[in-house]
This record gives C-alpha cells, sequence and structure tokens, in this order.
C-alpha cells in the first residue's frame, strides 16, 4: 500500500509541477517555463539568493500578484472539493454523492450570497464569517436533504440525488432572486451562483489553506474507517467501529471543506464526483489512496479547468462552474447508465 | 461466559423476544434453532451489543454488554453475518486484515511481525493464499463466507456469532465452513453461537441447542435430549422420523410427507 501511495503520489507531483508552470504560463503574455521556474526559486528563502534576475519586473509582477495566486486558490478549492467528494461517497456510500449533487455546495452558496447582500461579509468574525457562514447553511442544506431522503432509516441512492436536486434548485433560486434584488453587488453574487477564482488575491489563498490542510489530514486519518464502512455498517459495528460517531465527523469535516472553497471560489459542481472516480478506477477501491491522491487529482483538474475557463474565449472568462459542468454532467450520466447496467447484471 | 437474564425485545407493538433466560460456559458450541420469525437473528443482535433489549440484561465475562467500549467488545466478540461480505473490490488478504481494526491503534499500526504472522497462518489455514490479491467480487459464494471467516479469525475472538452462516452455500461448501469452525473452535478454545436452518447440520456439529418459538425459549440440551419428533412437530409443523447417525449417534432428522388423507 505504502509503495502504491509512494508511485502514485510521485507521477502525481510530477503532474502538478508540469500542470503549474502551464497554468503560469499561459495567458495574455506568455511566459516560457524557465523564467517562472527562475522567479519562483527566487522567491525561496536560502535558493532565492543564488539567482540573479535577469527577467523584466512586468513578468515578476505577473507571476507573483496575478497568476500565482489564481493558480495556487485552484489547486486549493480542487483538493478540497474532491477530497471532500470522496468522503461523501465513502460515508454515504453512494457513488453519485458530491459537494454539488448533495446540494451543500448550493446551501453554502446561499449563506455567502446573503452575507453579501446585506453587506456583512466582514462583519462578526472578520475573513472567518463567510466561510463560517457558509459552513453553517451548507450543514443545515445536507441535513435537510439526509432527512428528506431518509427511509426507513436507510437512505436510498436515487431519493438522495432526487432530494440534492431539488435543494440545489429552491437555493439557486432564492440566490437568483438576491442577485435580482441587488444592485451594486450583482456581479459578486452571480459569481457565487456559477464560481470564479478571478481577481481574488493571496487573502483568499491564505483563508482556504488551514481549512484544506486540516481537513485532508482528519479525512486521510479515517480511510481505514471508510474502508471498513464499504464493507457494511453491520460489518463495521461488529468489526469494533463507532460508526454514528465516524459518520458524523467524517460529514461535518467534507461539509466544513466544502464550505471553505465555496466561499472563496462559488458553487464549482462535479469536482468531487469526477475525480474521485477517476482514481478509483486508477488505485482501486483503498481509500488510503483515494483520498490524498484526489487532492492531487482535484487541484489539477480545478487548474486545468481554469485555463479553459479564462484562455479558451480570452478576455472573455468563462464562468468556472460551466466548465466544470461541460466535464462533469456527461460523466454523471455515465456513472448512472453504468450503474443501471451493474443492476441488469445483477437481476440476470 | 455470557448470561442472558429475563430480556425481552419489542420493536414497536410487536414483541419478538419474551423473557429469555439463559447461559452460554466457555468452550461451548451451541445451535440456536427454531422457524422463521422465532427471534433468532434479533437474539444475535441483542448478543453482539448493536441492539439493546427492552428489559433483562445480558452479560458478558461477568459485564453487561452496554458497558463495553464498541473496541473493546470487537476483541472479545465476533460476528459473521448470514449475508457475509459485500461484493466490493478490495483484494482477500486486505479485507481479512480489516479484522485487526480493534486491535490498531489510530494510524493503523500494531506489533506487525505477530499480526504478519497471524495473517499468513489464516491465510492458509483457510486456503485463501492463491486468491491473496483477487477481489472480492469475483469469488464465489462459497469463496467470499471462508473470507468472512477469515475476518473474524483475524478478530481474534473468544466468543463467535454466527447467524446461518451456510444458507448461501452448498453442501459442499457447507460441510467446509463448518469443518473450519469446528476446528477452530477446537483450536482455540472458542465459544461458539450459531443460528443454523438446517437441524441435520445442527445436531452434527452444535454440542448444545436452544430451541426458539414465538419469541420464548422452549427446549434446551444437547441434541440426542432435544430433537425428537414431537418437539419437531410442535415447533416447525412438519412430521419427521428421527434416526440415528450411524458415525457417531448423533439424531438425524427424515421428513415424511403428509399423508394426503389428513389433509383437510
Amino acid at each position: 500500500m505504502r509503495s502504491k501511495l509512494a508511485g502514485y503520489g510521485i507521477i502525481g507531483l510530477a503532474l502538478l509541477a508540469m500542470t503549474l508552470l502551464i497554468c503560469i504560463g499561459v495567458g495574455s503574455v506568455y511566459l516560457p517555463a524557465g523564467e517562472i521556474m527562475a522567479i519562483l526559486l527566487h522567491h525561496i528563502p536560502w535558493i532565492g539568493d543564488f539567482i540573479t534576475p535577469d527577467w523584466s519586473t512586468a513578468s515578476e509582477q505577473i507571476v507573483m500578484k496575478v497568476r500565482l495566486p489564481r493558480v495556487l486558490l485552484g489547486l486549493l478549492v480542487g483538493a478540497s472539493l474532491a477530497v471532500a467528494g470522496a468522503a461523501f461517497q465513502g460515508v454515504l456510500r453512494n457513488p453519485l454523492s458530491d459537494p454539488f449533487t448533495l446540494g451543500v455546495s448550493s446551501g453554502s452558496a446561499l449563506g455567502a450570497a446573503v452575507l453579501i447582500f446585506l453587506g456583512w461579509q466582514y462583519s462578526w468574525i472578520g475573513v472567518f464569517t463567510l466561510p463560517a457562514v457558509a459552513f453553517v447553511t451548507g450543514s443545515l442544506t445536507l441535513w435537510i436533504v439526509m432527512w428528506l431522503a431518509r427511509e426507513n432509516g436507510k437512505i436510498p441512492i436515487e431519493n438522495l440525488i432526487l432530494s440534492g436536486v431539488v435543494m440545489q434548485s429552491f437555493l439557486g433560486a432564492v440566490v437568483s432572486f438576491l442577485t435580482a434584488m441587488s444592485k451594486k453587488t450583482v456581479n459578486e453574487i452571480l459569481y457565487w451562483t456559477m464560481g470564479s477564482l478571478s481577481l481574488r488575491g493571496w487573502s483568499y489563498t491564505a483563508i482556504l489553506l488551514p481549512y484544506m490542510a486540516l481537513g485532508l489530514i482528519f479525512l486521510w486519518s479515517r480511510a481505514r474507517t471508510l474502508n471498513l464502512l464499504a464493507l457494511g455498517e453491520r460489518q463495521a459495528v461488529h468489526t469494533g467501529l463507532n460508526v454514528e460517531f465516524t459518520k458524523l465527523s467524517v460529514l461535518f469535516v467534507a461539509t466544513l471543506l466544502t464550505a471553505a472553497a465555496v466561499s472563496v471560489s462559488g458553487v464549482i459542481g462535479f469536482v468531487g464526483l469526477v475525480v474521485p472516480h477517476i482514481i478509483r478506477l486508477i488505485t482501486g477501491p483503498d481509500y488510503r489512496l483515494i483520498i490524498p491522491l484526489s487532492a492531487l487529482g482535484g487541484g489539477i483538474f480545478m487548474m486545468w479547468s481554469d485555463l479553459a475557463a479564462r484562455s479558451l474565449l480570452a478576455p472573455i472568462e468563462i464562468p468556472l462552474g460551466i466548465v466544470t459542468a461541460f466535464v462533469g454532467a456527461p460523466f454523471f450520466a455515465y456513472l448512472l447508465y453504468r450503474k443501471k447496467r451493474e443492476r441488469e447484471v445483477e437481476m440476470r | 461466559m455470557i448470561e442472558v437474564h429475563h430480556i425481552d425485545k419489542s420493536y414497536g407493538s410487536l414483541t419478538v423476544l419474551k423473557d429469555i433466560n439463559w447461559q452460554v460456559r466457555r468452550g461451548q458450541f451451541w445451535g440456536v434453532i427454531g422457524p422463521n420469525g422465532s427471534g433468532k437473528s434479533t437474539l444475535i443482535s441483542l448478543l453482539s451489543g448493536v441492539e439493546k433489549p427492552n428489559r433483562g440484561q445480558i452479560k458478558l465475562g461477568g459485564r453487561r454488554i452496554s458497558e463495553y467500549k464498541r473496541k473493546e467488545l470487537s476483541r472479545k466478540l465476533a460476528v459473521l453475518q448470514q449475508d457475509g461480505l459485500p461484493p466490493v473490490a478490495y483484494p482477500v488478504r486486505e479485507v481479512i486484515e480489516m479484522g485487526r481494526f480493534p486491535f490498531q491503534n489510530w494510524r493503523g499500526r500494531e506489533n506487525s511481525e505477530a499480526a504478519r504472522q497471524l495473517m499468513d497462518e489464516i491465510m492458509a489455514k483457510l486456503e485463501l493464499n492463491e486468491l491473496a490479491s483477487r477481489p472480492l467480487h469475483v469469488l464465489s459464494g462459497g469463496q467470499r463466507q471462508r473470507v468472512a471467516l477469515g475476518k473474524v479469525m483475524a478478530q481474534q475472538p473468544e466468543i463467535v456469532l454466527l447467524d446461518e452462516p451456510t444458507t448461501y452455500l452448498d453442501i459442499r461448501h457447507q460441510v467446509q465452513f463448518m469443518e473450519l469452525v469446528a476446528g477452530w473452535q477446537r483450536e482455540a478454545g472458542l465459544t461458539v453461537i450459531s443460528v443454523m436452518h438446517d437441524l441435520n447440520l445442527a445436531a452434527l456439529y452444535c454440542d448444545q441447542l436452544l430451541v426458539l418459538h414465538q419469541g420464548r425459549v422452549v427446549a434446551e440440551g444437547t441434541p440426542e435430549q432435544i430433537i425428537n419428533s414431537e418437539m419437531i412437530e410442535s415447533v416447525f409443523h412438519v412430521k419427521s422420523h428421527i434416526v440415528t447417525h450411524p458415525d457417531q449417534g448423533e439424531p438425524q432428522l427424515l421428513l415424511r410427507k403428509t399423508d394426503r388423507a389428513n389433509v383437510k
């Protein structure tokens, strides 16, 4: 297991480094990879002293102030959503769950939109207000969705998705309504409904980093219990797992990760669905691999999506949520189809 | 080892178990028999601590089951469910290793040399070495049930509860499974409580039987004491002949066709 993780991890990190260089390089001004590496190394203490600047200050400004924060934010948002998705799938034992399909993203976005509409986004506890409120509304949404879907103490897959869609459309309507009602903040709220990473700067990266790091570490440490849960709740209880506590704590942290991601980037759907599934196809069902590799994969996926969002129709920017939906929705349909086929095979 | 004192269990207005009293001693092999709906599986759920009785108490080694922490209980008592393991994609050896969960710390570590040795023994005993890296969902029902037994063995329990473990197996695998359990019981001085559907298999392998009917204990004792055609008729409503097994003398059941003239 450990050697497998190291192998996949090295491949993932190499892909990540490559993606990073490409995504920083491509834009209105093209920057060569060598120059980017030199600029980045120059900013690392100790090593930086050995590199003499031979680039224009404009290049340095573009890398350090514009592209690097945006690309890193994409990495963090993607990693958070993908890890949250993997955790939701594990704990609900439902392959179609992710922060978006469960309505958690929309719930978080509603909280954020209301705050912005009222102009309260920095009151109460400063920069933590938005993620905290988004977390509360996201958790409430998850609770309602699970309550709606519950049938005889169980949550069938179809019910869960249906309840998620219902909540998502309703909350989406509320956010759109707020957008229509508000005059000056239209664009800001609109971002939250379709997702964007533009013009965020370093402060947002700094807000998200601790949530992402702690969330990843916690959920990774629960990977063994998620494996056990995959054998069924009864099996897990008999093997000594406190199932209710595990489920609650994993749902809690996954929702927190989602809320933190949504409060900096808005609703970006399907990342948590697509990435863990691709990882699962490559590595198999072991969550000790799926959780950390989903973080890498989610980051890479998000950086490429954002690159597409800002460069395909440049200088117009496509909302990020639309890019991920172009990839994610057909993938969702494919998963539904496969599920149906599996059931047909079982019937025979 | 296990003391069951006056337990009642009901779901809503439906009473499933009424005033059950029962003592299980260390090293015994108990079979729990009775018709469908007589409360056998509920009794197993209560013993495993997953559900709680409405009245009365169950003690394990002198302590109430409800006082045990989940992990602590799982080091003493293991359960093999009727449906065994689901068809997931985890490889055989990893599933069996999951049985070590109650012994691992939060990082999933334990004294790895001893644990590896135990795993090797289990894999060899259950003849699973060839299947070690095969994912569960490609195995046959018999193989999967053997893996389930391996996972329970990895728990190194003092008591094992089996809930109709051979229901989905053909006769070859039924006998193979019961032989494995009996062998394990002898070697480890294990206490076994198994819900059994097949009365002949129960009489062959269990040294004590508990008969449940409509939520009550109607008989308990050795197969020789209990299995007779009157009991079978009153509990299961079938007519039978009881014969003695030529090998060891255990009672075995022969079913009789209903005489058409007697059907109203």
